[in-house]
């Protein structure tokens, strides 16, 4: 007997979940349904952060679906086939009508997870969501300590604020999973972000570096890690998951610009995942719309959204292998990676049909090691933070 | 206050599915999944018919008795396996004891 992991983690998928669940089906050539959708409910968020993965472009709280709308998505998710809803954003609690649409989704059979800045929760407003039938509930941490945290954060208090929210969640008898999201200004705090994972009695730790596409892409020489700090990081990894198992799952994301092999970008584009954008997009993955020249279908077209997943021109672009030039058309590794992410492809080649240059077979890949290496050395330690605005210098001078 | 968790399984154990792992049929593949934070897992057969007894009255000495009866199986053979699979979830935290207490 056993019970096989089928992880349909939207970050980095670690195993393939269709592949053991369609084992009937080439998963390959049918595209099923993606076991998890992220919903980014709204791009409104009180944090600032400098590596925010929504677009630079923010959609507007006009725009956003409405209540009568999200509802209407759950239950067409939840019909095709879908198990999981992730209520994301910006930040999902600053929706009015969230406790409404956990229960909704509740209702319908969605298992359901809050990833969420947790600054704009109360007690209450946690117990309500439990008792709407939420599952889980992630926080981001920005560090261990309120100097870092809050800085990075560009909000005053909101990393003690962070601790109260995660305390009460366990007290509510709901899984936590701590997301720290690391970079060169915060990498040194790992091994006590750890320890606080454990004294918080967190289930799960993501410690994911960060990916450079959007905000994080425009503050890349104030984040990017050297590569000593990824060795070690790697080495304290290591050691944690070794030391605690049983008692915390750590999860890793490791920086492609230091990898030889790319990541295999949202499980291949348009092949397990999808999110719905604030206004109803359905796209590959949340950077999705940094991809110039690619439309992408909304719910509120005339079209279902299984027929969108199917049928969509943006989704079939880069689909499976077909599209692919070489070096990765007669690559081995061709259906293990996909060709790496587009959105980095596209950010980085001005094209997203191009090898990921995270990839060691890319023409780009020894430029943007050595432009990493470089910026990782670099004096600006700044930040410019995420707002509608287009963004927010750091106050203070470039020294680092 | 939350449950206990991180459990140690042995026959004794009256292991019980965490409120936020659920096992459910998947009308659309149809297969049975147990929904977890982040994770969808996939328990065969057999793990099905084990994780449907886990109701956290009875204990695994017990399901292994009614396993080892209903399959004319070796009962040790059968005690190795469902104790390491129970044990497995366990430390991935989709499973737990029933609570002491009952209020």
């Amino acid at each position: 007997m056993s019970v096989t992991d089928t992880s349909p983690a939207p970050a980095a998928a670690i195993q393939d979940g269709l592949a053991v669940l369609e084992q009937n089906k080439s998963t390959a050539e049918t595209f099923g349904i993606p076991l998890a959708v992220l919903a980014e409910m709204t791009h409104r968020c009180p944090l600032q952060c400098p590596y925010c993965s929504n677009p630079l472009e923010l959609d507007r709280a006009s725009g956003e679906l409405t209540t009568e709308e999200w509802k209407k998505v759950l239950s067409e998710l939840a019909e095709i086939g879908v198990l999981q809803i992730h209520f994301s954003g910006g930040e999902p609690t600053a929706r009015k009508d969230l406790v409404e649409l956990v229960q909704h989704a509740s209702d319908v059979g969605l298992y359901s997870n809050l990833i969420t800045s947790a600054v704009l929760l109360t007690r209450d407003k946690l117990a309500a969501l439990a008792d709407a039938g939420l599952c889980h509930v992630q926080i981001s941490f920005q560090g261990n300590e309120p100097i870092i945290a809050d800085r990075v954060a560009g909000l005053k208090d909101s990393h003690r604020k962070k601790i109260e929210v995660a305390k009460w969640t366990r007290e509510l008898d709901l899984p936590l999973t701590v997301n720290a999201v690391m970079h060169r200004q915060n990498l040194h705090q790992l091994a006590d972000i750890i320890q606080m994972a454990v004294d918080l009695d967190a289930d799960r730790l993501e410690v994911a570096n960060v990916q450079y596409y959007g905000w994080a892409l425009k503050n890349r020489a104030a984040l990017m890690p050297t590569l000593d700090q990824i060795e070690e990081t790697t080495r304290i990894v290591d050691e944690a998951q070794a030391r605690l198992k049983g008692v915390l799952t750590i999860d890793y994301v490791v920086p492609d610009y230091y990898a030889l092999r790319p990541k295999k970008c949202m499980g291949g584009w348009g092949r397990q995942f999808f999110n719905i954008s604030p206004t109803g997009k359905i796209l590959p993955c949340h950077a999705a719309e940094s991809i110039t020249g690619l439309e992408f279908e909304s719910v509120r077209s005339n079209h279902s959204i299984a027929w969108i997943w199917q049928n969509s021109e943006a989704f079939n672009r880069y689909r499976g292998t077909g599209w692919m030039p070489e070096p990765c058309r007669s690559c081995e590794f061709k259906e293990v990676d996909f060709g790496g992410c587009r959105c980095q492809a596209f950010a980085l080649t001005g094209d997203a049909g191009n090898t990921d240059p995270a990839c060691a077979l890319s023409p780009m890949h020894d430029a943007i090691f050595k432009q990493a290496e470089l910026e990782s050395a670099g004096a600006s330690n700044r930040f410019l933070y995420r707002n509608f605005a287009g963004g927010t210098l750091e106050a203070g001078d470039d020294g680092a | 206050m939350a449950g206990p968790r991180h459990i140690s399984v042995s026959e004794e154990s009256r292991p019980v599915l965490p409120r936020h792992a659920k096992l459910k049929f998947d009308e659309t593949r149809q297969v049975w999944v147990i929904l977890a934070p982040e994770r969808v897992l996939a328990p065969d057969e057999i793990a099905v018919e084990v994780l449907k007894l886990c109701d956290g009255q009875r204990s695994v000495g017990q399901m292994v008795d009614m396993l080892a009866e209903k399959y004319a199986a070796p009962r040790e053979a059968i005690a190795t396996d469902v104790v390491a699979m129970l044990q497995d979830l366990a430390d991935k935290g989709f499973l737990t004891q029933a609570r002491e207490k009952t209020s």
